[in-house]
């Protein structure tokens, strides 16, 4: 028994042509009792950036809110919206400060840069070390199934909506070999102009 | 774990139903043990977990949403509250010395007229849910409640959910949690009702 597979779980994102996606499941267990099938894990930052968490449900709550104030802050006292890679060492630098007694999630980010127009992805381990992909990212419970089948489907340069596709798919015939994650997703497709956040009808059992 | 609690959500109101045992070890003390706590006129709370956290902390719960109602002159809506008690919970758990308490939080939004239900573990992990339980019987009332929850049952329907739930937990679990307490609340407030 792990910590990290205590509640499952499992959040992807992923790059496109001027687009990013990020998506997560919608299970909460107490580890095999499914106990709430609406738990989302990826929350807004600004109207263009996305922060997914998956791990520890209570600390998944508790970073979120620690998150929250933390770019609220920032908002206040620079008098602009926080830039992705911003976002990202302040998302690293809140995990390491708790080094040696850390929150049990695995962060993923998702964003598109208001200054340069250009995508951004990002994850961090539990205790901050970042890493930045250009292709996609992936955490929680079902991380090894992600792993395989966004290999399998990801290619350079999708458009918004054969991103959300792609992502999709990856998210739910992962999630499916995975008795931890499922019981429904969530997608969130990042444009330039709008984001576009869509809950899809996925296996229940 | 050798306790056992359950909430749902109906048509306007919001049941929570615990056992009524205070039991140490394998003996049991006490078979009228009432372990939902209101916390205001729209909120309630069944706590159990490990015997002294649990009153200690719903004590501590009521004293702090009570300040609340004084200072502010209006209560803490139900999920401002769940919140503030999930942090409570959270925080707690990185602390020297745990509260380890688990709970169902049901109570009416009179802002939105809509009843709400939270399930809440020691760890701080809290979800809003349409039915919940703890302990031992959950493992058979959520499969109960998978295939007899209506959110838009009236009260009979509801309590004759909850007590499929009972009788579920009283048939298959081989530890006998002797008579169970039902609590409601919706627009008038709180009672007891009568299984």
């Amino acid at each position: 028994m792990s910590i990290m597979e205590y509640n499952g779980g499992s959040v992807v994102a992923m790059k496109g042509k001027n687009c990013v996606a990020i998506a997560s499941d919608l299970r909460l267990g107490n580890q095999a009792m499914t106990v709430a099938t609406n738990f989302e894990k990826v929350f807004p930052v600004t109207d263009s950036l996305y922060c997914g968490l998956a791990g520890l449900a209570t600390d998944v709550i508790t970073l979120r809110e620690r998150f929250r104030y933390r770019v609220n802050m920032y908002t206040i006292k620079e008098e602009r919206q926080i830039e992705p890679a911003t976002f990202a060492q302040l998302v690293s630098s809140t995990l390491y400060e708790r080094r040696f007694g850390p929150y049990f999630v695995e962060p993923v980010i998702a964003g598109i840069s208001k200054k340069t127009g250009e995508p951004f992805i990002a994850a961090a381990d539990l205790i901050g070390c970042l890493n930045f992909a250009k292709d996609f990212v992936v955490c929680g419970t079902a991380s090894d199934k992600l792993f395989g089948v966004a290999e399998g489907l990801w290619e350079p340069d999708m458009a918004a909506e054969d991103l959300f596709e792609t992502i999709s798919q990856t998210l739910m015939n992962a999630v499916d070999r995975d008795a931890f994650s499922g019981w429904g997703a969530i997608v969130h497709v990042i444009t330039p102009e709008k984001v576009i956040s869509r809950t899809l009808k996925a296996r229940m059992d | 774990m050798a306790e056992c609690s359950f909430g749902l959500v109906g048509k306007g109101y919001v049941l929570i139903a615990s056992d009524t045992s205070a039991s140490r070890s394998i003996v049991k003390m006490k078979e009228n043990e009432d372990k939902i706590k209101g916390l205001g006129p729209n909120l309630m709370m069944a706590y159990g977990g490990e015997p002294g956290d649990t009153i200690q902390f719903a004590e501590y719960v009521e004293r702090n949403l009570r300040l609340y109602h004084i200072r502010h002159n209006h209560t803490l809506r139900p999920a401002s509250a769940a919140a503030w008690i999930r942090r409570s919970l959270a925080d707690s758990l990185r602390s020297r010395h745990p509260y380890s308490v688990n709970l169902i939080l049901g109570g009416y939004d009179h802002t939105s007229s809509m009843p709400n239900l939270y399930w809440i573990d020691y760890l701080g992990t809290m979800v809003e849910v349409p039915f919940a339980a703890h302990g031992y019987g959950a493992y058979f009332a959520l499969a109960t409640l998978d295939r007899f929850h209506d959110p838009e049952a009236t009260l009979e329907e509801g309590l004759e959910t909850l007590k499929r739930c009972i009788n579920e937990v009283e048939k298959r679990l081989i530890i006998s949690l002797g008579k169970f307490m039902v609590k409601i609340i919706d627009r008038n407030g709180m009672r007891e009702v009568e299984l």
